[in-house]
């Protein structure tokens, strides 16, 4: 009977000892391989420090004028640009600008890691239903495992730092781009596909010259979801050492500094505003010609 | 008669988990019916036989479900059988390797298609250019002969326009030049210009016969317009529930209709037009009367008889006197079809 009101479970030893089990593995596993794995991502701690300092060490004026004309030449709207310069003046004036500019370089390097391996993923779901079958369920628990449950083994792995805080990011950001550019090349018109084939184009052929270029607004949609959940990862990050608006706005929270709060958090809300309207004006000027003009 | 070009024998197609276990019943003789109810088989393609004449136009019609799309589609393996053989140029298709099919594709034969199936993202010439840069031509010798052939369809000046910026009629100009483009031999024609209105119909059907006069491709050609049909075919295949019910000349199909299906396909056509004097001809000496050309059809003949006052007229080839049409022959000859089982008719 007492099957019936209580739940049939493991017994507290075997329990205890399969955690103990699991996580004594992975420790073994990270003396084991850690440095090599720690090894394998220097080339992006570089490359994300590199940048980092780039962006500090560059007179403001000049950031400032590159990032009016990187918005100008993304979306080619006047009112958009001045905007973003009257965003980054007053973001400067409130004394957030190193912060922002840390932001900056990991969102940026974020992107692009997520963006090289995210659409060749993309493609390759797309190529069989298979791989779809696989990855689909793996992008699902990523999308929705709580990150502080993947910043564990990270940090077990990698420690505190910058490395694992853009891990983290990646993770957390990486699959809407994946599962655009699936759904992108998937939903290609069948006619054109056809045409395609019966003109005797290869794989090649095909993917560069037709599935891309007509999946190139969804992708789009890809990136612009990735920098999105990026951004919104930065307060995350910075609880494992990564630099930027997320610091103080941890700070704000464990000292309920209302004000530095707002502002740290307004800033990357901004940051993200500024991301959004410009790759989606750029996504819609690629489309452009598909459309009637007559 | 002419040399062959394409041959489809005894070609099945059947859509479903197990097709090939599924040939010997449907060869048995279970009928469609039967197949999709007591094995979840679709047939698609039942025992089609078509030899496909070098540098003649084979129309192959039928209504919608009939088979015509999956049928073409075999030519160029876009679709594979599920059993039997397609010959092309004495070589077995269905017996190439991917490469030798690619190859196949791009340059022996070529497609057309009911909904145009033009890159959108790319300009009217490069889209023309397509299959000449998947051969692996270069750009400017592409585009060069790209533009030729935008000049021959009719589409000059708009070289440098997207597809959706085009009409319809002009979307499909695009497509046959793009098909036209890489000198196959063979060009396949999906209902090609099925999506267009009447009146560009008729022009597109013009433009082709025209080239065609030029280019002398083998043209095999899908519709579900009789009227279609008759006028681009020289010889039309009748497709129904996948099999082929009669194939011929237009004039052998409309004077000697296989079964009350053809029959029933047929009688709103308007026959004097498409019947040729010729095609009831006889030898009888009491005839006589103007002397009309072989390839003079019922229309114009009725009235260069009625005019002459006639009961009837020769028949000249070249000249030379090749026989006699009564008058009544003629009125008959348009006025109801007569059935006839015999499929290999007297007329050719």
């Amino acid at each position: 009977m007492s099957l019936l009101t209580e739940f049939p479970k493991m017994g507290r030893t075997d329990l205890r000892d399969f955690k103990k089990g699991i996580d004594e593995s992975f420790r073994n596993f990270t003396r084991e391989y850690g440095e090599a794995i720690e090894n394998f991502f220097d080339p992006l701690l570089y490359f994300l420090v590199w940048l980092e300092k780039l962006f500090l060490n560059t007179p403001w004026p000049i950031i400032l004028f590159v990032i009016a004309t990187l918005v100008y030449l993304g979306s080619s709207s006047i009112k958009l640009t001045l905007g973003a310069i009257l965003a980054f003046l007053t973001i400067g004036y409130l004394d957030m600008w190193d912060d922002t500019m840390a932001t900056l370089a990991i969102i940026s390097v974020a992107t692009i890691v997520c963006i090289s391996i995210g659409i060749p993923l993309g493609i390759l779901m797309a190529r069989s239903q298979r791989t779809q079958m696989i990855i689909t369920p793996i992008l699902d628990v990523m999308q929705t495992i709580p990150s502080f449950v993947y910043l564990i083994p990270v940090v077990m792995l990698l420690g505190i730092g910058k490395v694992p805080g853009l891990l983290a990011v990646c993770i957390y950001a990486i699959p809407p781009i994946v599962r655009l550019t699936n759904l992108g090349i998937r939903l290609v018109d069948k006619d054109v596909m056809e045409a395609s084939e019966a003109f005797g184009a290869n794989y090649r052929q095909k993917l560069i010259g037709v599935q891309i270029p007509l999946a190139l607004p969804n992708i789009f949609a890809g990136v612009n979801q990735t920098i999105m959940m990026a951004l919104s990862m930065v307060v995350i990050a910075s609880m494992i050492g990564v630099k930027g608006l997320g610091v103080p706005v941890l700070r704000a929270i464990s000292n309920q500094y209302l004000a530095l709060g707002i502002m740290n958090g307004l800033a990357i809300v901004v940051l993200a505003i500024l991301f959004d309207r410009v790759s989606q004006q750029f996504g819609r000027r690629l489309q452009a010609h598909t459309e009637s003009s007559k | 008669m002419s040399e062959i070009k394409v041959s489809i024998k005894n070609l099945y197609k059947i859509f479903g988990k197990h097709p090939e276990s599924m040939v010997e019943k449907v060869k048995a003789g279970m009928s469609k019916t039967d197949l999709l109810e007591k094995h979840g088989h679709v047939l698609g393609l039942y025992d089609v036989n078509i030899d496909i004449k070098k540098k003649h136009i084979q129309v192959i019609m039928g209504l919608s479900g009939s088979g015509k799309s999956t049928l073409i589609r075999h030519i160029n393996r876009l679709i594979e059988p599920t059993a039997g053989s397609i010959i092309v140029d004495n070589e077995d298709i269905l017996s190439m390797s991917q490469t030798e099919l690619r190859d196949f594709r791009r340059s022996k034969a070529s497609m057309v298609f009911q909904k145009f199936g033009l890159l959108p993202h790319r300009k009217v010439i490069e889209n023309v250019s397509y299959g000449l840069l998947i051969q692996g031509i270069n750009k400017p010798e592409a585009l060069d002969r790209s533009n030729q052939w935008i000049e021959s369809v009719g589409l000059s000046g708009f070289e440098n326009h997207y597809p959706a910026q085009l009409s319809g009629g002009m979307q499909q100009r695009v497509g046959l030049a793009r098909a036209l483009a890489t000198d196959a031999d063979i060009l396949l024609m999906d209902e090609a210009f099925s999506a267009l209105d009447p009146l560009i119909r008729s022009d597109m059907q013009d433009v082709l016969l025209s080239l065609q006069d030029k280019l002398h491709k083998t043209i095999i050609f899908i519709t579900h317009d009789l009227d279609e049909a008759l006028k681009l075919g020289d010889d039309i295949a009748i497709l129904r529930d996948g099999a082929v019910i009669q194939s011929g000349t237009a004039e052998k199909i409309i004077l000697h209709p296989i079964d009350d299906y053809v029959t029933d396909f047929i009688k709103d056509i308007n026959k004097a037009r498409v019947l040729k004097a010729r095609s009831v001809m006889g030898n009888d000496d009491f005839i006589t009367g103007p002397e009309i050309d072989e390839t003079v059809i019922i229309e114009d003949a009725l009235q260069i008889v009625s005019k002459s006052g006639s009961n009837g007229a020769i028949i000249v080839k070249n000249g030379q006197k090749q026989g006699t049409v009564s008058l009544t022959d003629m009125i008959m000859a348009i006025a109801r079809a007569e059935k006839n089982t015999d499929s290999e008719a007297v007329y050719r």
